[in-house]
């Protein structure tokens, strides 16, 4: 976990009209990290992971990945040059097959040289998931986990250097959950750098090497998740001023 | 000059408010586009036009007779035909009411023939030092915001028309809350059959009318919806005078050829740069 | 390839073959109805790539269509011979889609469909009033071209046909591709197909100029065949409507769905225009509600329409 930053975000802001989403947050991840990033509702963590991958235009500030301003870049150039992401909400193609869909991951960001050796990639990386059951149904017709799951085997098609996850969790029960914590370090394991999103504290807090927190879309703590726990600017962000004071330096967020 | 062209621009876009407005509800709500609104408005001038040869009544008394037939029509097909695809993309709904339309046109050129009618009613004209302002045309767009404004009225103030407001944000919210959406889709369309029909009274006195002409109304109303914002009569307001007023200038500084390219290039204009138009706030997909 | 594709090229094939030998039989009209058939089968094929592949409603048809038939009507009055036209008109036709479609393929949906319908409209008030030009409402005169009206026909036959094959062959080609992969990738979800790295932008507008490049080239031999053309002729909104139905009917965003549609739609307008004269507009008005609402998929994929089932909800 030494070397230069993947993933260098600086001084990164976005305004909505009014709204400042995210305002000033800079933060670097370095290959190999699991890095998560929490906040309360509307802290602005998804509009961020929207900046960095390219779905909105930043408003100030740079994002440089893998050694090149990426600031500008449109999301399939940044796909392509090994950032892949996750929607909150999954995004599949319905009508198109589980295994049609993770090749469509291969074929275009993954590169892959025809569809068949896409097609080839994608039973891979459906089998790593768990998936491969479901390999021919329409990705319409697949329950929520599995859908997660989907999305996850897409990314991973797409031959990322760092994936970033967006509540990949939400809507899923402990068991599911414990499943998807298992295949995240098992992709951690094999080298891709991880941006877990997450408003589950236990689940991010164990996973983590590091951990940002977002709040107002400002920056407002970083380091290892048994500091920032403590940290009473954080508590106070999830439960209120009178937590920090009932609680002081060993309050923890529920 | 200038105050003639200004004064025509106005009273222009008075009625190509009442033209669209209904237009623009029906978009707006049941996110349909209905390609039968032209229709609707010639054939609300044409039973203007009969009513006024067979009863003697004034077009403008017309307007309850005229505008509640065309709203029942349109209720019913609203809720017989229509709502089966309100749910559907826009390639099916515009696609079926162009359909639609083709039958209406149709049975207008057989039942009313093609030569152009008017009802002729000479009021006289009002003169202002140079400008001249024929009362007809000024009485049409006085009447044109009257209508336009009851019915902005009606959306405020009345049951039905916030259930039409609530159903146009968030429809299934209102559903939730109570509210029968299907009958106020129908409502809605009728409401927009309504006000075509109106405009229809409004223009048989004003300009010679026949069924070719259906496409032109319908080619204002687009332009009043994209200028001025889906959904909304300060928006078919805003859009009407916009393009009426750039049509007079266009046409005394260009040529009345001219004016139509114009207001269509408006359009794209607006559709490229701001396409929830000048007033609306979250356009349809 | 499959057997089944294989069996559906010759199938094809033997269509082209019958087509091939329809001069031969000396019937005008069926010349005539023949080139209609290939005229509106490259037209759909063209609709098939931006409709049908990417999804977008486009009703801009009439306006590649008309332009290419201004462009090839004007070239071959001042002395280009006919060919030569023709290819002009689709390198005019080819540019104009690809500049209009960097500006409106921004637009999604409804907006999409509205600015299209506007290009067909601006167009036709342009030739309209540009009288110089274009002959304004008067329309263009175009040569005849020399031989006869067997040999003319003839050879209008062919050259709609070929301007359909090789629209065909391009669909082929997208169909089967990468290209084909990502519209439909688009289609169904434009935003995760840019997340995956699809170049969503990029692969609408070359759908898009396909389907301009193919309008206008059969707008130009059109212009040639008529020898006459005016603004509301080939600006018209009912062809620029008529060919996403054709191609619905048959299956969008299918390699043979446009075919099929276009054959079924002119053997059903045809019949009709023979025994209804009057009541043409209001007999074609009910197919197209009917098609709505019997074959959401187009005949190639029936299944039991859900919107009549269910009555509109979801």
């Amino acid at each position: 976990m030494t070397g230069a930053p993947l993933l260098e975000v600086r001084d990164l802001s976005k305004h909505f009209g009014g709204v400042r989403a995210v305002q000033n947050v800079s933060f670097a991840v370095r290959p190999g990290e699991i890095v998560g990033l929490i906040g309360p509702n509307g802290a602005g963590k998804t509009t961020l992971v929207n900046l960095i991958s390219g779905f909105h235009r930043a408003s100030g500030g740079a994002v440089r990945f893998d050694g090149r301003d990426v600031t500008r870049q449109k999301p399939h150039m940044i796909a392509r040059r090994g950032l892949s992401r996750t929607f909150q909400i999954v995004q599949p193609f319905p009508q198109m097959t589980a295994v049609e869909n993770v090749a469509a991951g291969a074929l275009f960001a993954g590169q892959a040289p025809s569809r068949k050796v896409a097609l080839d990639q994608a039973h891979e990386k459906l089998a790593v998931v768990g998936l491969t059951r479901v390999a021919d149904s329409p990705a319409s017709a697949l329950t929520l986990p599995d859908r997660k799951r989907l999305e996850f085997a897409k990314s991973l098609a797409m031959k990322p250097k760092m994936l970033l996850l967006d509540e990949v969790n939400a809507g899923l029960n402990p068991h599911e959950i414990d499943t998807a914590l298992a295949l995240i370090r098992t992709i951690a394991a094999s080298g891709i750098t991880i941006i877990v999103i997450e408003h589950l504290m236990k689940v991010v807090l164990g996973l983590s090497h590091r951990i940002l927190v977002l709040h107002h879309g400002e920056l407002i703590a970083e380091g290892a998740p048994a500091a920032v726990v403590k940290d009473p600017k954080v508590v106070e962000a999830y439960l209120g001023n009178r937590f920090v004071e009932r609680f002081g330096a060993t309050g923890h967020p529920a | 000059m200038d105050m003639q062209t200004l004064i025509n621009g106005l009273v222009l876009g008075g009625l190509y408010a009442c033209i669209a407005v209904g237009f623009s509800l029906v978009w707006g709500v049941l996110n349909v586009i209905n390609m039968m609104h032209g229709s609707f408005i010639v054939l609300g001038a044409y039973l203007a036009y009969y009513v006024f040869a067979i009863a003697g009544i004034h077009p403008f008394f017309a307007v309850p007779l005229v505008g509640g037939l065309l709203f029942a029509g349109g209720y019913l097909l609203q809720r017989g035909v229509i709502n089966r695809v309100v749910d559907q993309p826009v390639l099916i709904t515009l696609v079926l009411t162009f359909g639609l339309d083709m039958i209406l046109y149709n049975a207008m050129v057989l039942g009313f023939s093609a030569t152009p009618r008017r009802v002729a009613l000479d009021m006289g004209v009002l003169e202002f030092g140079t400008m001249v302002l024929p009362v007809d045309r000024i009485a049409a767009m006085a009447l044109a915001l009257l209508l336009t404004g009851l019915l902005y009225f009606l959306l405020r103030s009345s049951r039905v028309g916030r259930a039409i407001v609530a159903v146009r944000m968030d429809r299934e919210a209102a559903a939730l809350m109570g509210i029968r959406v299907e009958h106020i889709y129908a409502v809605t369309f009728g409401l927009g059959a309504f006000m075509a029909g109106a405009a229809g009274c409004l223009i048989a006195i004003v300009y010679p009318f026949s069924p070719a002409m259906t496409g032109l109304f319908l080619g204002k109303a687009f332009v009043v919806c994209v200028v001025g914002g889906l959904g909304s009569v300060p928006g078919a307001l805003v859009g009407g005078l916009v393009l009426g007023i750039i049509e007079s200038y266009s046409g005394a500084w260009l040529g009345p050829q001219h004016a139509i390219t114009v207001g269509f290039v408006l359009m794209i204009l607006l559709l490229l740069t701001r396409p929830t138009g000048l007033m609306g706030k979250v356009g349809y997909e | 390839m499959t057997r089944a594709d294989f069996a559906k090229l010759g199938l094809l094939g033997l269509g082209v073959l019958g087509m091939l030998a329809v001069p031969v039989l000396g019937d005008n009209y069926l010349v005539r109805l023949c080139t209609f058939v290939a005229m509106y089968s490259a037209m759909a094929l063209a609709w098939n790539f931006i409709g049908g592949y990417a999804g977008y409603p486009s009703f801009a048809t009439a306006a590649f269509f008309g332009l290419g038939a201004y462009v090839g009507a004007l070239l071959q009055n001042h002395g280009v011979p006919m060919v030569p036209a023709w290819i002009a008109a689709m390198l005019v036709s080819a540019g104009f889609s690809l500049a209009v479609g960097a500006m409106i393929l921004r637009l999604r949906g409804h907006y999409f469909a509205v600015g299209s319908i506007a290009l067909v409209e601006i167009l036709r008030q342009v030739a309209s009033t540009w009288r110089d030009v274009t002959g304004g409402g008067n329309g263009l005169n175009v040569p005849m071209l020399p031989g006869g009206p067997g040999f003319a026909g003839m050879v209008f036959l062919y050259s709609m046909l070929a301007i359909a094959l090789l629209a065909f062959a391009a669909t082929l080609w997208v169909d089967k591709g990468r290209l084909g992969f990502g519209l439909r990738c688009i289609r169904q979800n434009e935003d995760a197909a840019n997340m995956v790295g699809i170049d969503a932008d990029r692969y609408k507008t070359i759908a898009f100029t396909l389907s301009g490049l193919f309008c206008g080239t059969a707008g130009a031999a059109y212009a040639s065949w008529v020898a006459y053309i005016d603004p509301s002729d080939t600006f018209n909104i009912l062809t620029t409507l008529k060919v996403p139905v054709m191609v619905m009917l048959g299956g969008a965003g299918t390699l043979y769905g446009p075919l099929i549609g276009v054959i079924v739609f002119i053997v059903l307008e045809e019949t009709i225009w023979s025994s209804f004269l009057e009541l043409h507009q209001a007999v074609l008005g009910t197919i197209i509600v009917i098609l709505v609402f019997f074959l959401p998929g187009g005949l190639l994929k029936l299944r039991l329409p859900a919107a009549l089932l269910s009555g509109g909800r979801r």
